[in-house]
């Protein structure tokens, strides 16, 4: 089996037989094919830009992998500010032993992500550490993207008597990751909601460009995101835990681990704050898009208690919904 | 039968709570023993639901916080002794010991590793034979058979690196101390569900027959925790004190024998060391001496300097039911999940803890 070697990261011939033949070809583009250190390109209007990094251990685990989660993820943090996906960067940074078969198969899956998403990978990079320096594989990606004209989604902008809609169940990446862990492995036929969710927003902005905001809840959950989007625009927000899904076996998993599917990780969730007068041509956009079939209007905005979340709950008493403290589960993306 | 979104059916949930509130006349206070209740009672808001009759107040049934401070230091100098791995549930991480943390010593480069379960532990020390790896044994009735189990298992495949250090407590004794002391006048008992899955529901009938304390089982949903405040309030109104069991399917009265002959093949009663209710005999479990080269305590050279406790911190009063959360000075100004100071705050079953983040007495 053949393994990725510190030299596959020196610059020398093993690095650029790696990436002539594990990278471009799969990835193959216009932009990228040119192999010149930055990518040139035309690009008019408002733009969004972002980065992140992927760490998630395991790296292959069921409905994805840290391939497809880096293209998700950085699509999905464009898309949070209205703004149409275009191009993303790519880097690696290897643990040496990995199996180059893992290798392919993780650029196999950003490839067929970013096909999904619209997206081309234009620039990237490849580093190889010494064993122990990393855990075999990490990705960052940065991404950017058009916001068309007239959208202005920022976490600020949410006001009093909006809708608060998600798109669909709660939890499902959290549980399908930390289900394949050492030591902590339990049978359930789950998969992560990893997802791109840049057509889902087009579709919602179709429905109405004047969504307020939007936001993926990740790492945290719903619960932090909301609190985010409660005290960056200084007001309240009330949900329904009734309304929000949770699968069963999500449910089961956390009754068993001791976690609340509020603060369980998504990679596949948007939520969308929408003036009331929108919220139901917003809602039946996100329901015929594939990756909101299960939409709901979760909540509303509110003006008094600013910053704070209160869910009512299924008996009909309310709580507070705080952020999540410290962390839940380590490395889930 | 799913087992947990039927026990969380708000149809179901409003009958009860009208039921609750049709019966009860006299006025009662109801002690949850179990974090677990606590949290239960939080995240569904089921103070607010019950009539001005009932009082609702939370007991010492987290076994995270109960545990004393010189115990918890005596945790964290194991996990300085070169060597060692200290293999621990979650929630034992964050919390304060006298001058440190887990999660602190960890970070200084002890080798603290989180578990699920004591058999994680032992496959920890059949990875790593040149290490010594110690599981922290906290918990009540509930947990100990498990690791009774995991010493079983070590000597008979011969796993000779692993060992526990045994800070398990039982629940009855403590109920009795909390009773003899007069602080909490009680009129009904949340008596915890896991527990008495393994002790069953007779170590309960003292509390009954001696105290005349009307007891119910509950398990850990909503409805249940609803049906067994309703089935107290009956015995209340009737002026009864039975043992009941509302959380049948996971209770019954005779507990369950094969997790008790193990607990009691391998511990024996011994005295404990409670946060805020000192030394109550009978109420802790060590490890018999046909285990010993299991036990911790009795291989490792385990020095700690006196406990301190918190100035200000009173979480042993919580514990014991006097006060409440919010009594505290420190509660979400200087103790928070984020910097706690009392342990209360950081364990998930921990009553501070349920009432700051589920904002009981907030704001």
């Amino acid at each position: 089996m053949d393994k990725i070697l510190l030299a596959h990261g020196s610059g020398g011939k093993l690095a650029h037989d790696l990436v002539e033949k594990s990278f471009i070809k799969a990835l193959a583009n216009p932009l990228l094919d040119k192999l010149d250190d930055s990518a040139v390109f035309d690009i008019s209007g408002r733009l969004a830009f972002t980065t992140d990094s992927y760490v998630v251990s395991p790296i292959f685990f069921p409905g994805g992998d840290i391939g497809k989660l880096a293209v998700c993820g950085t699509v999905n943090d464009l898309a949070t500010s209205g703004a149409r996906p275009l191009y993303l960067s790519l880097s690696f940074i290897i643990e040496e032993g990995l199996l180059l078969s893992e290798l392919e198969k993780v650029v196999a899956s950003v490839q067929k992500a970013a096909k999904v998403a619209g997206v081309e990978i234009v620039t990237g990079d490849t580093k190889v550490v010494t064993r122990g320096s990393a855990d075999r594989l990490f990705i960052n990606t940065a991404g950017v993207g058009v916001i068309p004209e007239g959208v202005d989604a920022s976490g600020t902008n949410a006001k009093p008597g909006d809708k608060v809609l998600l798109n669909g169940t709660i939890g499902d990446h959290g549980i399908a990751v930390i289900s394949q862990r050492e030591g902590l492995s339990f049978a359930t036929k789950l998969k992560s909601d990893c997802a791109p969710l840049g057509d889902l927003v087009a579709d919602m902005l179709k429905a109405s460009p004047n969504i307020h905001a939007l936001r993926d809840p990740t790492r945290g959950g719903l619960a932090t995101s909301l609190n985010e989007l409660a005290r960056q625009s200084k007001v309240s927000i009330r949900i329904e835990e009734s309304k929000i899904h949770v699968r069963e076996a999500v449910l089961a998993a956390c009754e068993m681990l001791g976690f609340d599917p509020l603060y369980v990780a998504n990679e596949g969730k948007m939520i969308a704050i929408v003036p009331p007068e929108d919220a139901e041509e917003v809602l039946a956009a996100m329901r015929k898009n594939r990756y909101g079939k299960e939409a709901e209007i979760i909540g509303e905005v509110g003006a008094e208690n600013p910053g704070r979340v209160i869910m009512k709950t299924v008996l009909g008493s309310s709580r507070i919904v705080d952020m999540l403290v410290g962390d839940l589960l380590p490395r889930i993306c | 039968m799913k087992y947990i979104t039927e026990f969380r059916s708000s149809e179901l949930g409003e009958g009860l709570i009208s039921q609750i509130r049709l019966r009860s006349k006299k006025k009662a206070r109801f002690m949850e023993f179990c974090g677990g209740h606590t949290v239960t009672i939080f995240r569904y808001g089921i103070r607010q639901l019950l009539p001005l009759t009932i009082e609702m107040v939370s007991g010492p049934g987290c076994p995270i916080c109960v545990t004393a401070n010189a115990d918890l230091d005596r945790a964290i100098a194991l996990s300085k002794i070169p060597g060692v791995i200290v293999a621990t549930f979650g929630d034992m991480l964050k919390v304060p010991g006298s001058h440190s943390s887990l999660e602190k010593a960890k970070a200084s480069g002890a080798e603290v590793r989180t578990v699920y379960s004591a058999t994680d532990a032992l496959e920890i020390a059949k990875a790593n034979p040149d290490s010594s790896v110690v599981f922290l044994g906290i918990g009540f009735e509930t947990t100990a058979p498990t690791i009774a189990a995991s010493i079983l298992q070590a000597e008979e495949k011969g796993i000779g690196n692993y060992y526990v250090l045994s800070l398990h407590k039982l629940c009855p004794p403590v109920i009795r101390a909390l009773l003899d002391s007069g602080e909490v006048e009680l009129q009904g008992l949340v008596c915890p569900g896991h527990v008495s899955a393994v002790i069953g529901s007779h170590p309960w009938e003292f509390i009954a027959k001696e105290y005349g304390i009307p007891c119910v089982i509950s398990g850990f949903e909503p409805l249940d925790v609803l049906q067994c405040v309703e089935m107290l309030v009956k015995q209340v109104e009737k002026g009864q004190a039975g043992v009941e069991i509302a959380y049948k399917r996971g209770v019954r009265a005779e507990g369950n024998q094969i997790a008790l002959k193990l607990m009691e093949r391998v511990f024996e009663p011994s005295p404990a060391r409670w946060r805020g209710m000192g030394e109550i005999a009978g109420s802790g479990l060590k490890i018999r001496e046909e285990y010993k080269r299991f036990d911790a305590e009795a291989n490792f050279d385990i020095q700690t300097a006196p406990a301190i406790e918190h100035k200000g911190c009173i979480c042993g009063e919580i514990l014991r039911g006097v006060k409440a959360p919010a009594d505290c000075k420190l509660f979400a100004r200087a103790c928070t999940p984020e910097n706690p100071v009392g342990p209360c705050m950081v364990s998930a079953e921990g009553s501070c803890s349920a009432y700051y983040l589920y904002g009981g007495e907030r704001g």
